[in-house]
């Protein structure tokens, strides 16, 4: 599956406070909740965001507070993947549960605020059609592979439940 | 092995396990509050079992924006009171419960050994009692609610000695702020953070508490520490059963030694928790609010702390300082100890337990351009209200001194 859009490009550390500030977790309606997305850095990204677009940080995104409501925002605001040079724990396999897929790539650094990007997610490919360049993402560990192939945390458990 | 490893092997029923390594493990308690559990119980209706795995293992606490701050909060927490109910869950309601994660260990439902996942970052906190804890989102809860089991890559082990005798008005978050600052907020990302040294042998429980508690602020998946006779005098009204303890052998990832004699009372700075300074380079710095509380620093010992250099005192006229005790025992037991009178003489705001302003829910968010000291975990940008206010994280000493002082300064500075 190939994805296109636009680069916002952030630094490092991009916590989940700034991501959805915790005043907006009293709902879980990923819609409501990407009107909000990076809100906690002041209002009115959401207003530059087009549907496909993606976030492209650089080491730690989305450190701090467990809130599955951060990735669920990214993915209510219509952003169509997450790119990094390393994401917190939590995020991660937050976003991989809910399937917003995130692509660790050790040179997301060079990717800069409005490229345009296309990303294979079955090859881990990333090319920056803005600037000619290609990056390759780190593969899934095999594991963390038959969770995004199943559709998510809950598709596999389930299986898995009725498996046994 | 280290005891990360020890206790996911046996916990898997392996003789070895090795960092890198998938597991599917079976957990002990799984827990889950006010703001994660909705989503998690939105998602365990998806998966399609009527039944958790098993009702004395699955626990709900409502403390993030409990007593409920406004309609939407009041639902959230009705969905997760209604579903505890139904499946016949662990639950605490207000007024006979607290902070989660000071909760828990206190009632006896955490002991070591075990496999703790909670839908909170600082479910890490149980590290202090050797237990292998750590947070995880509301999908991951729902899925181990159903099926009693979570999968986990096993980390590597970095180990941190502490060496000497703390100085005065020093302890378990200026040990924990300090080695954030040493090592940055991914310095231990993905990784079993392990505490040990004799100055961590001399420490209080409470202490402990506070530094495995932040051990997620470095990125780590766990903060643990070897049970000892100190650990054991905790557990003893407490534990009511039986429970399993490692020692630690390595080998270590990295292994960070630190003498602490000299250390000094650290404050971190906006934005990050890896922001530490020692206090005698603060500058002057002055501050609207001081928040005493959380799951980091709301227990009896920081409560004690604070209360000692209060009493007699007043809070700064610009100042609002604010105390929540962590638990309702605690808040009991402050009462009886003339903690909470020497908060209210002195001008503070006592608060029922609550998250509240640590994560700006409530009870004391900031406006635009103000500033806050707080013993809480976290200063990231808008963490405790407006995007354009600062937070500075600090020792209960620190917070209640510099609350009298109305800009960030130490209990020395009252001649204590």
């Amino acid at each position: 599956m190939k994805l296109k859009g636009r680069a916002h490009k952030f630094g490092a550390n991009i916590d989940t406070d700034v991501i959805i500030p915790a005043r907006y977790l009293t709902t879980t309606d990923p819609g409501e909740l990407g009107r909000h997305l990076m809100e906690g850095l002041g209002e009115g990204f959401t207003g530059k965001v087009s549907s496909g677009d993606m976030l492209v940080g650089t080491t730690n995104f989305g450190c701090g507070s467990s809130r599955e409501h951060a990735p669920l925002a990214v993915k209510g605001a219509g952003i169509s993947c997450v790119i990094a040079q390393s994401f917190a724990r939590i995020f991660f396999r937050n976003a991989i549960n809910i399937g917003l897929p995130v692509l660790e790539c050790p040179q997301a650094e060079e990717i800069e605020e409005g490229d345009l990007l296309e990303v294979d997610l079955a090859s881990g490919e990333i090319k920056d059609i803005t600037r000619g360049r290609m990056y390759k993402a780190v593969p899934y560990p095999p594991f963390m592979l038959e969770i995004v192939r199943a559709g998510g945390l809950v598709e596999y458990t389930r299986r898995k439940l009725s498996a046994r | 092995m280290t005891l990360a490893e020890k206790l996911l092997a046996a916990r898997t029923g392996r003789k070895s396990v090795s960092p890198g390594e998938f597991l599917s493990v079976p957990v002990d308690l799984v827990l889950a509050n006010d703001v994660t559990a909705p989503l998690a119980i939105k998602e365990f209706r998806r998966l399609g079992v009527g039944r958790v795995f098993d009702p004395k293992k699955v626990v709900f606490v409502p403390d993030h924006f409990v007593p409920a701050k406004d309609v939407p909060s009041a639902e959230q927490s009705r969905v997760m009171r209604e579903f505890a109910q139904e499946q016949g869950a662990v639950y605490f309601e207000v007024g006979r419960a607290g902070i989660e994660h000071v909760l828990l260990p206190d009632k006896g439902l955490v002991l070591p050994g075990q496999i703790v996942i909670g839908a909170d970052s600082h479910t890490c906190t149980y590290g202090a009692l050797g237990a292998f804890a750590t947070g995880m989102g509301s999908t991951d809860i729902a899925c181990a609610m159903a099926s009693g089991e979570t999968w986990m890559r096993v980390p590597h082990t970095i180990r941190f000695v502490y060496h000497g005798r703390l100085p005065k008005w020093v302890g378990g978050k200026d040990l924990v702020l300090f080695t954030i600052g040493q090592i940055g907020v991914d310095g231990a990302l993905y990784a079993s953070m392990e505490f040990d040294g004799e100055t961590i042998r001399e420490m209080s429980m409470d202490g402990r508490f506070t530094m495995a508690n932040m051990a997620v602020e470095a990125g780590a998946k766990a903060g643990l520490f070897a049970v000892d006779e100190k650990t054991l005098e905790y557990l003893r009204p407490r534990a009511k059963g039986p429970f399993q303890v490692y020692t630690s052998e390595g080998p270590y990832s990295r292994v960070v030694e630190c003498d602490v004699s000299s250390l000094e009372p650290q404050v971190a700075f906006p934005h990050l928790p890896s922001n530490a300074r020692p206090l005698s380079q603060v500058g002057e710095v002055e501050i609207d609010q001081a928040v005493i509380g959380s799951c980091t620093n709301g227990r009896m010992e920081d409560l004690r702390v604070a209360a000692g250099i209060l009493k007699g005192r007043q809070v700064h006229p610009r100042v609002r300082l604010i105390v929540i005790p962590a638990t309702q025992d605690i808040y009991l037991k402050a009462a009886k100890e003339g903690l909470l009178e020497a908060f209210v003489l002195a001008g503070a705001a006592v608060s029922t337990p609550t998250c509240g302003p640590c994560l700006g829910g409530h009870m004391g968010v900031l406006a635009e351009g103000e500033r806050a000291i707080a013993t809480t975990n976290r200063n990231f940008r808008g963490r405790m209200g407006s995007p354009r206010s600062e937070v500075y994280l600090s020792s209960p000493a620190v917070v209640a001194a510099s609350a009298v002082l109305g800009r960030i300064g130490g209990p020395g500075e009252l001649g204590l």
